[in-house]
């Protein structure tokens, strides 16, 4: 054993079983091409549980109506199981009431929906949006929409080389102008936790709104949309034991009453004649049409099971897994971790001499291990480190230490492949 | 899938040791390619002479699959008319979609290594962008992308996101 494993491994197993907790993943049985699979790729889309698999079943198979419609038995229990999804969503995040628990698509559907029905009536001509260098293209291209349609501008903050971001000129880009700060709250490409809290209470002083991108954030540690004071806060279900097509948006009630809606048609509205509709109350006004019933109950399976676990023991898993995997890669020569911020969640970007990322990918997925390659959605990210393409391991808390090891032992395969 | 057939130690080498890498003064077509999905870009110039390739060179940034692609390509289309050059692109293309008989008759010859992307759908964009890239210089298009759509060339490929 190196050192750092005998210092990790016997901490680990008392703190956290992680071999029972993977007992709960089906998929983590599966063989590719003969060997077993690594998944390394949770940033992208998380495995779902047993627990969740068997609520969406037994949703679909006894429970299943459309909500909000009808006044027959199954619409009621439909509806109920419906809302207290969206109740256990705004425990999890710690929001005020639950109707600032917007149920959407996902991160994508809820910054598209905070820039159509926030953005397109509050910022207009010569104002300023801030946003990262860091960000993921869903909380880009909204906003240059948007910029585009009013002949708003847009403000980046920049980082620095470990992929930290510059709080000095964070601070220096406020003027008379700015409207709207977007950010996300962990980078997706690199890791890096940003400061928003401080980030938050800057803007407010000057009385600027904030949107959080939290999709990578909420899966790997505590959140307290009350204690943070954003204004807005995105994320998904997939990204944290739960089903596509379903997200949230929360937001403070103020805010989103003075909202306009972004999407019409049934459910957001309270009345529809030809001459005039009125629209419903917040959080029905935003949710136009027949919702993903099954994924929505789902993703309040899913943060049942993430909360049974607890937030802080898998915050606690997740660090030993960066830093034993940050330690092991760092000794392999030729390879170097892009993201070196001082606080991180558990994703390792990585560039290996003369192999393009492309290549490392195939050549992982030999071995059955499940890396993403390239940029992450993230261009600008990769156009201020000036490379092209990175391999990403990200891990949840369901991996173990000897993936780790696998994953090492499977770089250096693929270096010798190139030598 | 069978991805160890993909990394053969002719692709390999081609790769450590490209064939025909550089630029072409004077060249006579040249084009851009490519992929935005994972950042490669390769640059092909070449000289006709009559109906003729007579030099033909390449460089860029990309994949080991994409470099050897390149590099065997240059090789196997130097000397050789517009024309045959086509068809080999023709070719090449049916085979990393999975459209080309091996056994029967066509003129790859070597360039057979590269059948298994067939079974790698993100991987097919590397293998192809040299060709596509060439094609575009034949016909004097100097910059292409393999997210060109209203090109049938590449219709078919899948998305690599
Ligand atoms: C930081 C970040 N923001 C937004 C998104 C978009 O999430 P979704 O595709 O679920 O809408 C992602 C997912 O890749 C992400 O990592």
């Amino acid at each position: 054993m190196t050192p750092v494993e005998s210092i990790l491994k016997p901490q680990i197993v008392s703190a956290f079983d992680v071999e029972r907790i993977r007992a709960d993943f089906p998929i983590l049985k599966l063989k590719v091409d003969g060997k077993p699979l690594i998944y390394l790729d949770s940033a992208a889309s998380g495995q779902m549980p047993q627990p969740v698999i068997d609520r969406l079943v037994s949703y679909q198979t006894t429970q299943h109506a459309n909500i909000h419609r009808a006044v027959h038995y199954l619409s009621e229990i439909a509806t109920a199981e419906f809302e207290s999804a969206r109740r256990k969503l705004q425990h999890f995040i710690n929001a005020r009431e639950d109707r600032e628990v917007i149920f959407t698509s996902g991160t994508t559907d809820a910054i598209n929906l905070v820039m159509h029905g926030y953005g397109r009536k509050f910022i207009g001509a010569g104002d300023e949006i801030i946003l990262t260098t860091l960000e993921h293209h869903s909380n880009i291209v909204p906003w240059q929409m948007l910029a585009e349609e009013k002949g708003a501008k847009i403000r980046v903050v920049p980082i620095n080389d470990a992929g930290e971001l510059l709080l000095d000129e964070y601070e220096q880009l406020f003027n008379e102008h700015t409207r709207f700060v977007s950010v996300m709250h962990v980078s997706n490409a690199l890791g890096s936790i940003n400061p928003i809290k401080q980030m938050i209470a800057f803007a407010h002083a000057r009385g600027v709104p904030v949107l959080i991108d939290g999709a990578q954030a909420v899966p790997h540690m505590k959140i307290d949309v009350q204690d943070l004071d954003c204004d807005f806060y995105a994320f998904s279900g997939h990204k944290m034991c739960g089903p596509t097509g379903i997200g949230i948006l929360y937001g403070k009630a103020d805010l989103l009453e003075q909202m306009q809606p972004f999407k019409g048609g049934g459910d957001m509205i309270l009345s529809v004649t030809f001459e005039k509709t009125i629209y419903n109350t917040i959080p029905q006004k935003f949710e136009a049409g027949t919702p993903p019933i099954a994924a929505a109950i789902g993703f309040g399976a899913a943060v049942d099971y993430l909360s049974e676990i607890g937030m802080e023991a898998i915050a606690t898993h997740e660090l030993a897994l960066l830093n034993y995997a940050t330690e092991q890669i760092c000794r392999i020569p030729g390879v170097r971790i892009i993201g070196t911020a001082s606080l991180k969640t558990a994703v390792l970007s990585f560039v290996v001499d003369g192999v393009h990322p492309h290549d490392i990918g195939t050549l992982l997925n030999q071995e059955g291990i499940a890396v993403r390659t390239g940029h992450h959605c993230a261009q600008p990210v990769m156009q201020y480190l000036k490379i092209p393409a990175t391999s990403r391991a990200s891990f949840a808390f369901y991996n173990n230490m000897a993936e780790v090891d696998t994953l090492v032992a499977g770089i250096r395969t693929a270096q010798n492949v190139f030598v | 899938m069978n991805t160890k057939s993909l990394y053969q130690e002719v692709i390999l080498d081609h790769n450590r040791k490209p064939r025909n890498y550089g630029i072409l003064d004077n060249a006579s077509h040249h084009a851009v390619g490519h992929n935005p999905l994972c950042g490669d870009r390769l640059d092909i110039s070449l000289n006709l002479s009559g109906e003729h390739i007579n030099h033909i060179a390449f460089h860029g940034e990309s994949c080991a699959i994409c470099k050897a692609s390149a590099s065997m390509m240059t090789a196997a289309v130097k000397g050789k008319t517009r024309a045959d050059a086509e068809i080999l692109i023709q070719e090449f293309r049916d085979m990393a979609l999975g459209k080309l008989n091996l056994d029967g008759h066509h003129h790859l010859g070597r360039l057979t290594v590269f059948a298994g992307v067939r079974d790698l759908p993100t991987r097919v964009k590397c293998a192809i962008l040299p060709w596509h890239t060439l094609h575009a210089a034949l016909n004097s298009v100097t910059t292409t992308s393999t997210e060109v759509t209203d090109d049938s060339m590449h219709a078919p490929v899948d998305s690599a996101s």
